[in-house]
């Protein structure tokens, strides 16, 4: 559906994206993810069309985005990071404007608008000037226009940023909802939403792609070391020295309470020793459980290796 | 096509839902209201004096003496109001970020630029309109000749296109407003007084620059006469500021 081949941009003598490739199959939800100014808010600029690459291609549906922009205008929907809103406009007059210019047919304008304004639930809000509504609405909008033309593909940059709590989980029910018809590519700087909503994950940093894959196959991937955490009634206070000792230990951190973090080897069938250290000095054993890499692990991991990321360690799902 | 209308038609809504519009159009309708009216008192002073001295009227003539010269200093207010109205139509939408709606639609950028113009030349029609006013009032009084009045309008009518189409341009370079009113206007100003030129410039490029000049083919327009030259040195000169609007909002695209 979308294939992107070494895609980079140069601003001046600054790169902002360097070498990117990568392939969106039809109704996939992929999250782009990385600090700001990592470059995702351009690759999207570029994939909508509005910003040319410096090099490299693009390909969505077929169509070349340098060659055949007007053929992919009219299949993507797009949620740039500042929605589009014209503040004296109502939400109902906006959309219809919207509806035309992407080419809706006239007889179907209203019905378009009627589906949009129910999908992101701003009905009540229809006829309301759209600079006096409140962001999460204002991004709902933003949202609402995007989808207007029920186009194939959906690019959204950073739909929930400026939101509160409850509408990030509306915003994000929503996307999940979209996800069963639509082929979606977000970004967002934060990390649960991606865990949540996205089914394959493409991590950019300073212009790199520097892992894309599904979320189980990152954390297995990045997963040098495992970690195990126990927790103990009455752990003695030279337990962690003890723990430490063990074979194949690589750290253990005490924390409140009796509780540790014990980091250690791959594989090393760990938690067995563990055990029989705690029951042996009768530690009163509670909780003993393997602790799971989470996506902010990986982000961190990968974003902050000294030296910045490495090729190497890209894990390729192909 | 139809998508230039679209865009007209909101960019419309936007006018008349801003206070912009109607503060300029009242600023407009009482300076040539002020105008009008004292051209008007000279002329119909001088009239009493000729009957008086030479008891007959002295041929003056209500479109040479009146219409005329009001045309001609309406060309001058619009040519100090044209890029306010022109100057919000690409830079607001940088500011806001809302170019990248329109650009990001599957819609050609010439209907987006042509949809821009068409606004501002209906906005300013309608204060032509507005302004029309006095030479009904010279209807109701007198029997001005209605040929050079329409011809004088038709020429005003242009220019303001012309106007409108540097202002555009203007517009389409910057995300600042005031950036894109003073452009427009130094570049329609100057535009204008390119013919003053001529005399420094010698016999053969000074004609080109004569030719150049806005103000030179009004002229002409006010006397009544519609030479097709004038009326399309004033096309080719909007249809060159909207290609350079183009061009501009373009290179976003492969700069």
């Amino acid at each position: 559906m979308i294939e992107v081949e070494n895609l980079s941009k140069s601003y001046g003598p600054r790169q902002a994206i360097k070498n990117i490739c990568f392939q969106v199959n039809k109704g996939e939800v992929v999250g782009f993810l990385g600090p700001n100014g990592a470059g995702k808010t351009t690759t999207m600029n570029i994939l909508c069309c509005l910003i040319p690459a410096s090099q490299g291609t693009a390909r969505i549906c077929g169509h070349d985005i340098f060659e055949r922009s007007l053929q992919i205008r009219k299949i993507i929907g797009f949620l740039p990071e500042t929605p589009p809103l014209y503040a004296e406009m109502t939400v109902a007059g906006f959309l219809a404007f919207a509806a035309r210019i992407r080419l809706v047919p006239a007889n179907k304008t209203a019905a378009a608008a009627d589906r949009v304004l129910e999908k992101c639930r701003i009905q009540d809000v229809r006829h309301r000037i759209i600079g006096r509504l409140s962001k999460g609405y204002q991004q709902r909008v933003g949202l609402a226009q995007a989808m207007i033309h029920d186009p194939q593909i959906l690019i959204l940059d950073e739909p929930t940023t400026g939101l509160d709590p409850i509408q990030i989980i509306e915003i994000r029910k929503l996307i999940k909802d979209l996800a069963s018809s639509h082929t979606i590519i977000l970004s967002s700087h934060i990390l649960p939403e991606v865990t949540q909503i996205c089914q394959r994950v493409i991590i950019i940093n300073e212009g790199e792609i520097a892992a894309m894959d599904s979320l189980d196959g990152l954390t297995s991937a990045m997963r040098k070391s495992e970690r195990l955490h126990l927790k103990t009634r009455n752990a003695p206070p030279g337990a962690a020295e003890r723990l430490r000792q063990l074979r194949r230990v690589i750290s253990v951190r005490p924390e409140d309470r009796g509780q540790f973090l014990i980091e250690c080897e791959l594989d090393s069938g760990l938690q067995d020793e563990v055990a029989r250290l705690a029951l042996e000095d009768r530690w009163g054993i509670v909780e003993l459980k393997p602790v799971a890499l989470t996506l902010e692990d990986i982000f961190l991991k990968l974003t902050t290796e000294e030296g910045g990321p490495h090729h190497e360690t890209i894990p390729d799902h192909r | 096509m139809k998508q230039s209308l679209t865009i007209a038609k909101r960019e419309l809504g936007s006018f008349f839902s801003s206070p912009v519009f109607y503060v300029v159009c009242a600023v407009f309708l009482i300076i040539y209201g002020f105008i009008f009216f004292n051209i008007l008192n000279y002329f119909s002073l001088q009239s009493l004096q000729a009957s008086q001295f030479q008891g007959m009227d002295a041929g003056f003539n209500l479109n040479e003496m009146v219409i005329e010269p009001s045309l001609q200093n309406m060309a001058v207010i619009l040519l100090l109001i044209i890029p306010i109205i022109t100057m919000r139509s690409f830079s607001e939408e940088k500011k806001t970020k809302t170019i990248n709606l329109l650009l990001s639609s599957p819609i050609h950028l010439k209907e987006i630029v042509a949809g821009k113009f068409l606004a501002c030349m209906a906005v300013v029609t309608v204060m032509l309109l507005l302004s029309s006013y006095s030479v009904l009032f010279l209807l109701a009084i007198g029997k001005p000749e209605i040929g050079p009045v329409a011809s004088g309008y038709l020429g005003l009518w242009l220019m303001a296109g012309c106007y409108i189409s540097a202002g555009v341009f203007a517009s389409s370079l910057t995300d600042n407003q005031i950036i894109a009113a003073v452009v427009g206007f130094g570049f329609t100003l100057f535009m204008w007084i390119i013919g003053w030129g001529a005399q420094a410039a010698g016999p053969g490029f000074g004609e080109l620059l004569k030719f150049l000049s806005l103000v030179d083919h009004l002229e002409r327009f006010l006397k009544g006469i519609v030479d097709s030259s004038d009326a399309i040195y004033y096309l080719t000169f909007i249809v060159f500021g909207l290609f350079l609007t183009h061009r501009v909002l373009d290179s976003k695209r492969w700069r």
